[in-house]
């Protein structure tokens, strides 16, 4: 099956949870649908939801929780349909 | 005299705070996380510190890094600028527990007033009008249902714990009040860890007025007023002093109050009054207290001449006040415009990057703080605040007219800023007569492409 990655077109710190004490939005293994959010990126104080472009399948994550991340960076892969 | 003092912050209130020690003879420490080793303050002060921290990015939050660092350091005073830990009574208490002068204002006072609910109740007991709402914290929903209904909607609730604009939701009626009160309690409790509540009638067309004060624990001043209506998002980004909207006998009133306050505290340092002003009405009301220096403290400056970063050490070194309230003249007009790594032709945007080229204003009446180079990184893991720019003139449209010159002086290339907005602010009619509240920039933004003004933005980013 393809597999397409889903990239932060922003800099800052990545979270993939909504709060500390959540749940992960995704984990691995976890159905995605086009649109699901599948964590957060915070730039300068502002956190912008980072959603899915593909549905299929959450394979896993190339960036930790609360953790750098630079634009283009690849945030997961998603095993399509 | 303090000898030594820590700044236990970054960016552009790092670099003011440094320059008013070391004016007074005070040698510098200026802390740094492990991201942030360009930070314009670590080329000024007399020593630099990178905490050592496990927070990351973070590390300006960890109170136990930043006493480690006074200690290594031999710092005998920590001033904590705005936001990060500048209102945490913790850390103050912890700072003076270590035998570390604080520069602020007592444990309690950040305290009484940090909790938002109860700065209100202390605000009231003094006779100053406050907002109609709940008389402290709203324990339940049928408590609060009762609230409001006496006081009518819109109304505002906000997280006792929150300030600065933050942990706000607005009922416009009762239908949805209920789920309303629900969120805001339980994003107060994962913000703030504190699900406190408490209830504002919302206040249409209100004005943003605030009041410096300055107190020496025993002599209490005002040094005017400040009018931040300008806001986006409840941020504010233009502020003036004086204010235009208010009577001499009005502005009287206000200031006098705010004093009034600071006596009752017995406070320590300076600090800002706010409220809200119903121009039409011509009723005021207390909305907050801040217990730091603020971002918008040159206005002040400019237009009565103290050094209040100066002053603030100085009476946390344990002098008294060095001015008495005869001595607080206003001359003039100043406006500051706050230049935010943001694009504010892209929904305002956040827009780190490199800086390539950089010209910043100068001439009579120009000022300019900020925490730039040519070659510097501005770091997503910050707010967006580079610098202000401060204008001074002898009338408002004097300082109108220096503000644009100022703008249009100005070179920041390599990322977005707020600047090219502030050309067109400045040009437009309400902002020219001063008819603004605080939801005018809004409303401004939803009609008004800062696209159009494509060739201004071209010159300036």
């Amino acid at each position: 099956m393809p597999i397409s990655e889903i990239r932060s077109s922003l800099p800052g710190t990545f979270y993939g949870k909504p709060g500390p004490d959540e749940p992960p939005y995704k984990a691995p293994g976890d159905k995605v649908d086009v649109g699901d959010v599948i964590g957060l990126v915070e730039v300068m104080k502002s956190f912008h939801e980072i959603r899915s472009e593909f549905s299929g399948i959450l394979k896993r994550f190339l960036v930790e929780n609360e953790t750098p991340i630079a634009p283009g960076q690849v945030i997961a892969e998603i095993e399509r349909f | 005299m303090i000898k030594k003092l820590l700044i236990a912050n970054r960016g552009e209130i790092a670099v003011r705070i440094n320059r008013a020690a070391q004016e007074l003879g005070i040698r510098t420490v200026q802390v740094h996380s492990s991201v942030d080793k360009g930070l314009l303050a670590l080329d000024l002060a007399d020593e630099a510190v990178e905490l050592e921290s496990s927070s990351g990015t973070k590390s300006y939050m960890d109170i136990n890094a930043i006493l480690a660092a006074a200690r290594t350091t031999g710092a005998d005073a920590i001033h904590p600028g705005y936001g990060f830990l500048s209102e945490n009574a913790n850390f103050a208490e912890a700072v003076e527990a270590s035998g570390i002068t604080f520069v602020g204002p007592a444990v309690s006072t950040i305290r009484t007033m940090g909790d938002k609910a109860t700065a209100r109740k202390v605000a009231k007991q003094v006779g100053i009008p406050v907002v109609p709402g709940s008389d402290g914290v709203v324990n339940d929903l049928g408590a609060a249902r009762q609230i409001a209904e006496e006081i009518e909607f819109p109304i505002m609730i906000k997280a006792t714990a929150g300030g600065g604009g933050r942990g706000i939701r607005v009922a416009q009626c009762l239908e949805d009040f209920g789920q309303l009160v629900a969120q805001a309690a339980t994003e107060a409790k994962a913000v703030f860890d504190d699900e406190g509540i408490y209830l504002e009638k919302v206040i249409e067309n209100a004005r943003h007025i605030e009041v410096q004060i300055l107190g020496d624990g025993h002599h209490f001043v005002h040094c005017f007023e400040r009018e931040c209506s300008l806001q986006r998002r409840r941020q504010k980004i233009w502020e003036e002093a004086p204010s235009i909207a208010v009577s001499v006998s009005k502005r009287k009133e206000i200031c006098a109050s705010a004093v009034k306050l600071a006596r009752k505290l017995k406070y320590r340092g300076a600090g800002t009054v706010e409220f809200l002003y119903d121009s039409k009405a011509g009723n005021y009301y207390f909305i907050e207290m801040n217990t730091r220096i603020q971002v918008e403290h040159p206005v002040t400056e400019f237009v009565v001449g103290v050094d209040l970063v100066a002053e603030m050490i100085r009476i946390a070194s344990g002098e008294d006040l060095s001015i008495k309230q005869s001595d607080v003249v206003v001359r003039g007009h100043s406006i500051e415009v706050r230049i935010n790594a943001e694009d504010p032709g892209n929904e305002f945007l956040p827009c780190p990057g490199t800086i390539l080229e950089l010209r910043i204003p100068d001439g009579p009446g120009v000022r300019c703080d900020h925490m730039l180079y040519p070659g510097y990184e501005v770091l997503p893991f910050y707010d967006s605040l580079l610098g202000k720019l401060i204008v001074w003139g002898q009338t408002r449209d004097h300082a109108l007219a220096r503000l644009k010159r100022a703008v249009s002086e100005t070179r920041i290339k390599g990322l977005k800023t707020t600047l090219p907005l502030f050309s067109i602010l400045a040009d437009d009619n309400d902002v020219r007569n001063c008819l603004f509240s605080t939801d005018w920039l809004e409303n401004w933004l939803e009609v008004n492409s800062i696209d159009e003004h494509k060739p201004n933005l071209d010159e300036t980013t």
